[in-house]
């Protein structure tokens, strides 16, 4: 492996970009190099292992039992990536991805330290991986509110935990893990509020012979049980507020139809993850929404190609699958990509595919309990309080977007953007999307699959207009703009 | 107003957009009852992708009576500025302080001086005040221009508005005067029915005794079933908009205005790509670096957002007003101006509109300046 | 307000400031971590309403640890790596033209 660490280490034209250096990208990125392709890793982070390994090699947390036997095996692919002919660019922005068919390519915008390029590749692999689900409750954007992948970056990448007393609320398998994590690291935890509606049981138990036959996931059980035994759980949590000034000082919660406030320094949230779908989206990647999952995914084919000629999507940004199915996924990509560069016969990629697609098989069994389990509560996903700020940037509240979906008649996200500028601010809707989909969609009386989505335009990631005015013109394009 | 149901409608208005919304507006303001058909989230609707401008200077080379209609609702703008603030509770943020076109070489300036020549040559000097300004005269007025503006040409009647905010005190506007508004109503057919129209599609029906088709690019399909011309096509415009910044720019360029929120918006690319409205890299470099040499301080700027939009274009880049001979009660309107012709289509249009006449003074609108068989 | 684990390997230090405030914080933290790290919840104010914000995500999707570094505004703290000496500021609001660079 090599690393690039200035845009013009960057070849003009790379075989095969994977953007994301999480288990998925670095899966596919390795294997892609061993098939023969040319090969450039892009990430945005300072250090490659994405969320889930995060700083698996730079961590400062020497305690192996802190984070835990799952958090090190992240170390094995960065060492199967060391040992490939990859390139590896940290800090490396990828805000753009254009194919063109008639050319045959696709046009990447990159930008690394304030300078910007364009390279070409031949396949794109999108590694781009989850972000959490928004999880907009009254409050929540209090400084000292946070999510639980924050506070678990946090820990990996720079040893720190929330001092002061934390409460953690919501559910899924990432929180309770946290909450362990935080607790062996000595944190002191006053509250895990747990939201796991109680009903989703019943829809769930039909997929649990399935989740305890998953030896992966039926270990996260045990963490979770353990977790559970040792540590201040409140179950049938049914409504959460941050109170506070000018930072959090307090949670309201409501359970049983009481109501109490619990004091806290720190309020860490978390809903589950949905796939990160903003560059997908603007690529014009075809997506849907998945029932169980309950977010828009996009389409792709067994080799995880998309929609689009030259784009495949592998790890969870294809429909949450957790780490171990992410990185198979992400070899499974690369064979694809091979074998569409005529660097393996469909022969070869299918004998190769053969046992890898029986391990993803195996970690994705019991999948679907999880995701039927921790399936967020109504009120969760469209908060019923008017003033709850949804889109952040902009601070548009629910109350607005139910007003201008029932009384204006506004049915999709494009236009309630226009009428309210959701979506419009630096984070190009991705913490308030999905809220603002079910919004219209409870106003309206349609699914959130009918409501649909936000069309998204690059650059994805903010880039400054001196970097794109650097870039090279062409004749057609000043003629359009110089009349 | 309570809202009366769309069956009862005097009027249907196809397209819900700043066209249409304006068109409604000031049929509902004159005690019609309206109602309006719109497609749905995903449409073309170049109201969501217009630059905001309400621009007078430069228009009507070649038609001297689209120069005097684009001055006349410039001249308006204020009056429906109020009506929004007071029948809608919103502030569209408008202001006429003026504005520039810069040029970047003397080529261009000279290309713009002379276009502003012939453009006054067939109409009043007095009723569109301009000059051409030098790059000093225009660096003590924009202290922030860079070295390469060679000069400007400045008009005193030039400004603009917030269209977002424009797009939805319209249809605030018209929600609180009792327009029904319908969206995912796309209509295929039009007949004639009882001395009106009948409507329809995948909705249903609507009966109306006038309608006004305003759907945009829409309209080109829309017009033959109802004897009318609409051949518009579209012209791709593409857009950049900032992160927000501190006011630095407190009048409009025709390609760089600085919103009321704060962020910049560059503009002004156009290309006949059919219905494309993919966004361009190499266009958008192209208006990044004309931008950031008009303000060089824009360079450091972030880039938040990036669109493009289709313009509704005719032949000759003017807007069609016509009534069908045939069928009487239909009424065509189009143009690409939008924003600045809002004031005219609500305060002027939509009265003669539902008073059954267009005022002679829209005759050179109609689309039978395109039949005009060609003299040799 | 974080505090680094007992057992964490400290690694090298580094000095830098928020606000005119001299801190130290950790080789290899982002921006954002160091922050944290110090006691500092808020670093910005909104350009809507001027509302307090901290970082939320760590992992550069919300756009809520944007500080001014070394005289640039609107920077995301958990992207960019610590550095010996850096000016950080609190990003008040819209960005202003001395944040700005020429």
């Amino acid at each position: 492996m090599s690393i690039a660490r200035n845009i013009t280490d960057l070849a003009d034209r790379y075989d095969l970009l994977v953007v994301g250096a999480g288990p998925a990208g670095l899966a596919a990125a390795a294997r892609a190099a061993d098939c023969g392709l040319s090969v450039l890793l892009a990430d945005e982070n300072p250090a490659p292992g994405g969320q889930i390994y995060r700083a698996v090699g730079t961590t400062p947390v020497t305690r192996p039992a802190v984070l835990g036997a799952e958090y090190w095996k992240g170390g094995a692919l960065l060492t199967r990536l060391a040992q490939s002919r990859a390139v590896l660019a940290p800090s490396c922005t990828v805000w753009s991805v254009a194919p063109d068919a008639a050319v045959g390519s696709v046009e990447i915008g990159v930008s690394l330290d304030g300078r910007a390029r364009l390279i070409e590749a031949a396949e794109v692999i999108l590694a781009t991986g989850a972000q959490e689900r928004p999880f907009p409750i009254p409050g929540w954007t209090l400084p000292g509110v946070m999510t639980a992948g924050a506070a678990q970056i946090a820990l990996k990448s720079s040893g720190l935990v929330p001092a002061g007393r934390i409460v953690l609320a919501g559910c899924g398998p990432l929180l309770y893990l946290l909450a362990g994590q935080l607790a062996a690291a000595g944190a002191t935890i006053v509250a895990v509020l747990d939201t796991t509606p109680r009903r989703n049981w019943r829809a769930a138990i039909a997929a649990f012979p399935d989740f305890l036959r998953s030896p992966y996931l039926a270990k996260g059980l045990a963490l979770m049980a353990k977790a559970r035994a040792r540590l201040p759980f409140r179950n049938g949590v049914t409504d959460l507020s941050a109170e506070g000034e000018d930072r959090v000082t307090g949670v309201r919660v409501t359970r049983g139809g009481a109501s109490e406030t619990i004091a806290c320094d720190t309020l860490l949230l978390h809903q589950g993850v949905i796939p990160g779908v903003n560059l997908s989206n603007a690529i014009g990647c075809a997506h849907e929404f998945d029932e169980d999952q309950h977010c828009w995914v996009p389409q792709v084919d067994q080799w995880f190609a998309s929609s689009v000629p030259a784009v495949a999507i592998a790890g969870d940004g294809a429909g949450i699958g957790g780490a171990e199915s992410a990185a198979l996924r992400g070899e499974i990509a690369a064979l694809g990509a091979a074998q569409r560069l005529g660097r393996l016969s469909r022969e070869q990629r299918d004998a190769q595919a053969a046992p890898i697609r029986a391990a993803l098989a195996r970690s994705l069994r019991g999948r679907r309990f999880l995701d039927l389990l921790y399936k967020p509560a109504a009120r969760f996903l469209a908060p019923p309080d008017d003033a709850t700020i949804v889109c952040r940037c902009e601070e548009v509240t629910a109350g607005q977007i139910r007003d201008t979906a029932s009384r204006l008649g506004v049915t999709g996200p494009n236009q309630m953007k226009a009428f309210l500028r959701c979506g419009m601010g630096p984070c190009q809707g991705r913490l308030c999307g999905p809220t603002v989909v079910e919004l219209i969609a409870q106003a309206q009386g349609l699914s959130p699959a009918e409501v649909g989505y936000y069309r998204l335009r690059p650059p994805v990631k903010p880039i400054t207009l001196g970097e794109l005015a650097a870039l090279p013109q062409s004749d057609a394009a000043v003629k359009a703009v110089v009349r | 107003m309570a809202a009366h149901s769309s069956s009862q409608s005097d009027i249907v208005v196809i397209g819900g957009g700043v066209v249409g919304g304006a068109i409604a507006l000031g049929l509902a303001r004159n005690g019609a009852r309206v109602t309006i058909l719109d497609e749905g989230d995903v449409a073309f609707r170049a109201s969501r992708g217009n630059f905001a401008l309400v621009w007078v200077q430069s228009k009507g080379l070649g038609m001297p009576e689209y120069a005097m209609w684009s001055r006349r609702s410039a001249d308006q703008w204020s009056v429906l500025a109020d009506v929004l603030q007071e029948e809608a509770g919103l502030d569209v943020a408008h202001s006429q302080p003026g504005g520039f076109m810069l040029c970047l070489s003397e080529a261009e300036l000279e290309q713009r001086r002379q276009a502003m020549h012939r453009l006054h040559n067939q109409t009043s000097l007095a009723d569109f005040p301009y000059e051409i300004l030098d790059h000093a005269e225009t660096k003590r007025r924009l202290p922030d221009i860079g070295r390469d503006v060679v000069g400007s040409v400045y008009s005193p009647l030039d400004g603009h508005v917030n269209s977002l905010k424009l797009f939805r005190a319209l249809r605030e506007a018209t929600e609180r005067r009792g327009v029904v508004y319908r969206p995912n109503c796309t209509v295929d057919r039009i007949a004639a029915r009882d001395g009106g129209f009948l409507l329809s599609g995948a909705f249903g029906e609507i009966a109306a005794g006038k309608i006004v088709l305003a759907a945009g690019l829409g309209n080109a399909r829309l017009a033959p079933m109802v004897g009318l011309d609409a051949p518009v096509k579209p012209s791709k415009g593409q857009i950049i908009v900032t992160e927000k910044t501190a006011p630095f720019l407190h009048n409009p360029m025709v390609t760089i205005r600085q919103t009321d929120e704060g962020g910049v918006m560059i503009g002004d690319s156009q290309e006949d790509r059919g219905f494309d409205t993919v966004v361009g890299q190499p266009i958008l470099s192209v208006m990044a670096e004309r931008a950031v040499k008009m303000f060089p301080r824009l360079a450091g700027l972030n880039v938040v957002r990036s669109w493009s939009a289709l313009r509704v274009m005719s032949p000759d880049g003017f807007p069609i007003y016509d009534q069908s001979a045939s069928h009487p009660g239909a009424f065509l309107v189009t143009c690409h101006s939008g924003v600045t012709l809002a004031a005219n289509h609500a305060l002027t249009l939509a009265p003669a509109i539902l008073s059954g006449t267009l005022p002679p003074s829209l005759d050179a609108f109609s689309a039978r300046r395109f039949h005009v068989p060609a003299h040799h | 307000m974080f505090r680094p684990i007992t057992d964490a390997d400290s690694g090298a230090s580094l000095n830098f400031s928020f606000d005119g405030r001299a801190m130290r914080g950790r080789a290899g933290d982002t921006v954002a971590a160091a922050l944290l790290a110090n006691g500092v919840q808020a670093c910005r104010q909104t350009p809507v309403s001027g509302a307090p914000r901290g970082p939320y995500c760590m992992m550069g999707v919300c756009f809520e640890c944007l500080v001014v570094i070394d005289g640039v505004g609107n920077r995301q703290g958990c992207l960019v790596p610590l550095r010996e000496g850096m000016r950080v500021e609190t990003q008040a609001g819209r960005r202003q033209p001395e944040e700005i660079p020429a």
